[in-house]
């Protein structure tokens, strides 16, 4: 669970999250609003990469303050763009690098790393360079190479912003298929009318808090 | 595009890292200490026989030359003209033998296995405060991010040619180092998260 408690946010002098109180139970929530209204930064204080200028952010009772790398553990993150995600040239060097860092045993990383090709449908692309994927198999890659550390929470920074439909669809799936607690910031609103609960933030503040079904005609009619 | 890993099961790919780095290492000490045009030639020909070996095409060997074909020629004119036919020819074979030397190398070792390698041998340097961990993530993320970056100079090359900007060097410079700059930001929060501790 994660407990947001009076946050706000800013970049030297220019706020962008205005006092935000939430808990964040659900297993599907989606974080919807224009460009520029801090949804991206709202994701990012959810496992530590960028701390609260007030307030708290809590991580199963433990405050990104003080326990960032154990907090970055157990929250993964996948950015908007795979490019600035992938860090190894080949596929499963990738997949591998967050397991070393986490210090599991060769084998373990390698039945870790056979185990998620498999899922995905990527096991030819195992000794591929990375940067011949499509952006699809990249996205997926990146997701995959948070996957692979097992944690209990993965946020998604707009993963399907930069992808054609049908691979907006692939990702769409996978997402659906995890068994983790899912934080989907997202302009696609397709993807998340089956969640759980979906947050719009306007101008660094809460705008809208609620169902997808209330939410998303709520959202439209506050971008008309 | 660059070539970087290869794969494949050849004795050279089954070859650790270290052996093939220490005979990068002696063979281009060798190239540099011979001075006849006739052995430089042979030890050429010997490459390209080890990328048959490692199961590779003389395709694959001259497209690691293609990017330097420029340089070869300049190298080949300027030696011609000072030096005489003979030096010329020998100071460009055995540059692209060079080349294609460590190319092989590249193409026959993963990354991973040669930043584990580099890793272990730099530390000797930690008493004079190298983290060598540290360094291996540089080399590995320089070979990740060359093709990313020539993509991003391509990109906005092209964003400029549709403006009618594509002769200005600012115009191109600046937007590639801007876009490097937020990728280099964005990459440091990704291998944070991905649980790297230096």
């Amino acid at each position: 669970m994660i407990q947001i408690q009076n946050v706000s946010l800013a970049y030297g002098d220019r706020p962008v999250l205005r006092d935000i109180s939430l808990s964040l139970t659900e297993r599907r929530i989606a974080v919807i609003g224009a460009n520029g209204s801090g949804k991206s930064s709202f994701a990012r204080l959810l496992n530590g990469l960028v701390l609260p200028t007030s307030g708290n952010v809590i991580v199963d009772g433990l405050n990104t303050r003080d326990n960032g790398k154990d907090i970055r553990r157990k929250v993964g993150f996948v950015f908007q763009n795979p490019d600035n995600q992938i860090v190894f040239p080949v596929v499963e060097e990738d997949l591998a690098f967050g397991m070393k860092n986490l210090g599991f045993s060769k084998d373990k990383i390698a039945e870790r790393v056979n185990e998620i090709l498999t899922r995905y449908d990527m096991l030819e692309l195992r000794e591929h360079p990375a940067h011949l994927l499509s952006g699809g198999q990249k996205q997926l890659l990146a997701i995959s190479g948070v996957l692979v550390m097992e944690p209990a929470i993965v946020v998604l920074d707009e993963p399907t912003t930069l992808l054609d439909l049908r691979n907006r669809r692939r990702i769409a799936r996978a997402l659906d298929a995890l068994e983790q607690t899912v934080i989907h910031v997202t302009h696609d609103l397709d993807v998340i009318a089956g969640y759980d609960r979906a947050i719009v933030i306007d101008d660094g503040r809460v705008a809208i808090d609620d169902t997808p079904a209330q939410a998303i005609p709520a959202y439209q009619r506050l971008m008309s | 595009m660059l070539d970087l890993y290869s794969p494949g099961t050849s004795v050279l790919h089954r070859l650790p890292p270290a052996p093939k780095l220490l005979a990068l290492m002696i063979g281009a000490t060798v190239m540099f200490l011979n001075e006849n045009l006739l052995l430089t030639a042979a030890a050429a020909m010997a490459v390209l026989a080890l990328y048959l070996l490692a199961q590779l095409s003389l395709k694959q060997a001259l497209a690691q030359l293609r990017p330097l074909v420029w340089i070869f020629a300049i190298f080949f004119v300027l030696q011609w003209v000072f030096s005489g036919l003979e030096l010329a020819a020998y100071v460009v074979l055995r540059l692209a033998a060079l080349i294609l030397l460590a190319s092989l190398v590249t193409l026959t070792t993963r990354s991973s296995d040669m930043i584990d390698t580099l890793t272990r041998a730099l530390r000797i340097l930690k008493p004079i405060g190298a983290n060598p961990a540290k360094i291996g993530l540089a080399i590995s993320l320089a070979l990740r991010f060359i093709p990313v970056l020539a993509q991003i100079t391509a990109d906005v090359r092209e964003a400029q040619k549709a403006r009618g900007l594509e002769r200005s060097v600012i115009a191109v410079a600046m937007p590639v180092a801007i876009r490097t700059l937020k990728m280099a930001d964005d990459i440091s929060d990704a291998i944070e998260s991905r649980g790297y501790r230096p």
